[in-house]
């Protein structure tokens, strides 16, 4: 178990909602993360996934030693992080994409200095790493602008550099692209992706963006209603809940739903038509048999995007494919 | 070198980044200053001696206890609240830090930066036209170490104040209590010599004493030798109290800590 940079085991947080002064009895508990085991491995990058209020944030500051669990066991660089919050805070880096760990009235140099002095980082070391930060996070332009003044994304390109000039071994991301043009989001992508691979730094990224998930993360965790309710790899995840693909055809003109060898249009809107392809399906074989029979002018082939799957899981139309036994704990070991 | 250091400059260049604001408040400050001067002597012309004091020395406590507003920040208040209540206290507690030392070292960089903007102007000021009480070398140094004890105990209440926000969900509440008490029992609103018997020996001896009142008295030289020594040794002890309170009162905080926002 050498390598393991996290383990939960039955991890839960439950909140008190006190009713005010006057209503102590109007108290109702929230259990905002329920028993959720798992483990992440050395040079990792998981995407831990879920819809608002799962309880995604309430596990990142358990994680990170703000909030103390309140029962089952977390181990963080085997360090327990509510006991030995600081010592931990030596060795990972997290950056709540919504706050800043800037100062506001300094300007960013200034503030990666001061970061500088909270981790005890050599001088030669942190010249070191903050040129490659700089050169990697294009950060040169706005070094000397106070950080009141940096946009959304130059902030938190800032915020990334300061959670990593102290080199941790562990990045735990909560929600950092969001707001993020296309580009920003490009540049922090590719810088994820590069520390992972070249220092193996281990990533655990929150995020509700999934072209973060689909170019990063090849392990993906989704908590529900404060459950694991799913642990295992990416492309997994499309086949085990049936990720289907559909037939977009469109004919010359209005027809009667299309029937096909057992397959049938779901879906008619004026001379289009939905059909969806059973796994077993060949696609190929459809097409011809459909071109043969009607007056097809253009077919298109959609495959179910991981969006519509997060979203049917998220809504209950689908079943999760497999429960998360612990994750990829037992296959790994 | 540890990281404190580094949070009080850097408290103190955060604080001293708008100066123009600053000046703004010690021109209100000395104005006000001499509203209650006028006051005072009023006060002095009919009772003389009252509380021990002349009327110059009446006078002089009235422009201290101007320059004093902002160091001692007496009117209550640190930032840590406001990130307590929007859940940013999150970024602070997952510092390598502890939350009290790191906040007492912002708050002494804030108070070295409002002695110099706001303390200097009101006491220059009154200098140049009253005849203040002007103490000699000792009680000067006297009266530094006197200010620094003011600010560190000044800070210890304004910092439990603002924990009590891990539990009231309203740090209204709190604050306006600590702001009456703060008040009234720092010799800001009258100095606390002129109250009387129990009342004055009750308000001499609470931590409020030590923000205004105490530094006053340094720096009129009324207390010397032993006395004195009595003086900075109330401020100390009221100093480690609070901040003994503060250490527990975050311990307790992170047991039962919510971090509000997602
Ligand atoms: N301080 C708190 N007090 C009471 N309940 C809380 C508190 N913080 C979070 N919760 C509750 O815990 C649950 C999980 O919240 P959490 O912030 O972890 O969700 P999340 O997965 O991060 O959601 P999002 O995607 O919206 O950020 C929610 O039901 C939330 O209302
Ligand atoms: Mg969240």
């Amino acid at each position: 178990m050498g390598d393991a940079v996290i383990e939960a085991a039955a991890l839960t947080k439950t909140f008190t909602r006190a009713g005010g002064v006057l209503r102590r009895r109007a108290r109702t508990a929230v259990t905002a993360v329920d028993a959720v085991s798992f483990t992440v491995r050395r040079g990792e990058f998981v995407g831990y996934l879920g819809p608002n209020g799962a309880g995604k944030s309430t596990t990142i500051k358990m994680l990170t030693g703000i909030l103390a669990a309140s029962s089952g066991s977390l181990t963080v660089c085997g360090l327990d992080p509510s006991r030995r919050r600081t010592a931990l805070a030596r060795r990972i880096g997290v950056v709540f994409g919504q706050r800043t760990t800037l100062w506001w009235d300094l300007p960013l140099r200034d503030s990666l200095t001061l970061v500088r002095r909270l981790y005890r980082v050599e001088a030669a070391a942190h010249r070191t790493r903050l040129a490659e930060l700089t050169a990697l996070l294009e950060l040169e332009p706005f070094l000397a602008t106070p950080v009141r003044q940096l946009s959304l994304g130059q902030r938190m390109r800032g915020d990334l550099a300061a959670a990593l000039l102290h080199d941790p071994e562990l990045l735990v991301l909560d929600e950092p692209t969001i707001g993020l043009d296309v580009v920003s989001k490009a540049t922090v992508r590719e810088f994820l992706a590069r520390i992972n691979a070249e220092r193996g730094t281990t990533i655990l990224l929150t995020t509700h963006d999934l072209g973060d998930i689909e170019r990063l993360c090849r392990r993906v965790m989704i908590i529900d209603h404060g459950r694991l309710a799913y642990d295992g790899g990416l492309g997994e995840l499309r086949r085990t809940v049936g990720a289907d693909r559909v037939l977009v055809v469109e004919l010359d003109r209005p027809a009667p739903p299309i029937a096909l060898d057992g397959i049938e249009a779901e879906r008619a809107d004026g001379p289009r038509q939905w059909l969806r392809l059973p796994p077993a399906a060949n696609a190929a074989a459809v097409i011809a048999a459909l071109a043969a029979r009607y007056d097809v002018r253009d077919i298109a082939l959609r495959e179910t995007g991981i969006e519509d799957v997060l979203a049917s899981l998220y809504r209950g139309d689908r079943a999760y494919g497999r429960p998360a036994p612990g994750g990829q704990r037992s296959s790994a070991e | 070198m540890g990281v404190l250091p580094w949070a009080w400059w850097f408290g103190f260049r955060r604080h001293s980044a708008y100066p123009l604001g600053a000046l703004a408040e010690a021109v209100t400050n000395t104005a006000f200053g001499f509203m209650r001067a006028y006051v005072l002597l009023a006060l002095w012309a009919a009772r003389p001696a009252l509380g021990g004091y002349d009327a110059a020395d009446a006078v002089t406590f009235c422009f201290i206890t101007q320059a004093l507003i902002g160091p001692v920040q007496i009117f209550g208040g640190i930032d840590l609240t406001e990130r307590i209540r929007t859940g940013d206290v999150a970024i602070d507690l997952h510092r390598p830090v502890g939350l009290q030392g790191w906040w007492l070292a912002d708050d002494l960089g804030r108070a070295a930066a409002a002695l110099l903007l706001r303390g200097g102007p009101p006491l220059l000021a009154g200098a140049l036209v009253f005849p203040l009480t002007v103490p000699g070398p000792a009680a000067s140094a006297a009266f530094a170490a006197a200010v620094l004890l003011a600010v560190v105990v000044g800070f210890a209440l304004r910092y439990l104040v603002a924990l009590s926000a891990f539990w009231v969900h309203d740090h209204r509440g709190p604050e306006a209590v600590a702001l009456v008490l703060s008040l009234f029992f720092s010799g800001m609103i009258l100095p606390l010599v002129v109250f009387p018997g129990a009342l004055g020996s009750a308000a001499m001896a609470l931590p409020w004493a030590a923000l205004i009142q105490v530094p006053a008295d340094v720096f009129l030289g009324r207390r010397t030798g032993a006395g004195l020594l009595g003086a900075l040794g109330f401020q100390a002890g009221w100093a480690l109290v609070l901040l003994g309170a503060g250490a527990l009162l975050t311990r307790a905080a992170r047991r039962r800590l919510v971090v509000h926002g997602g």
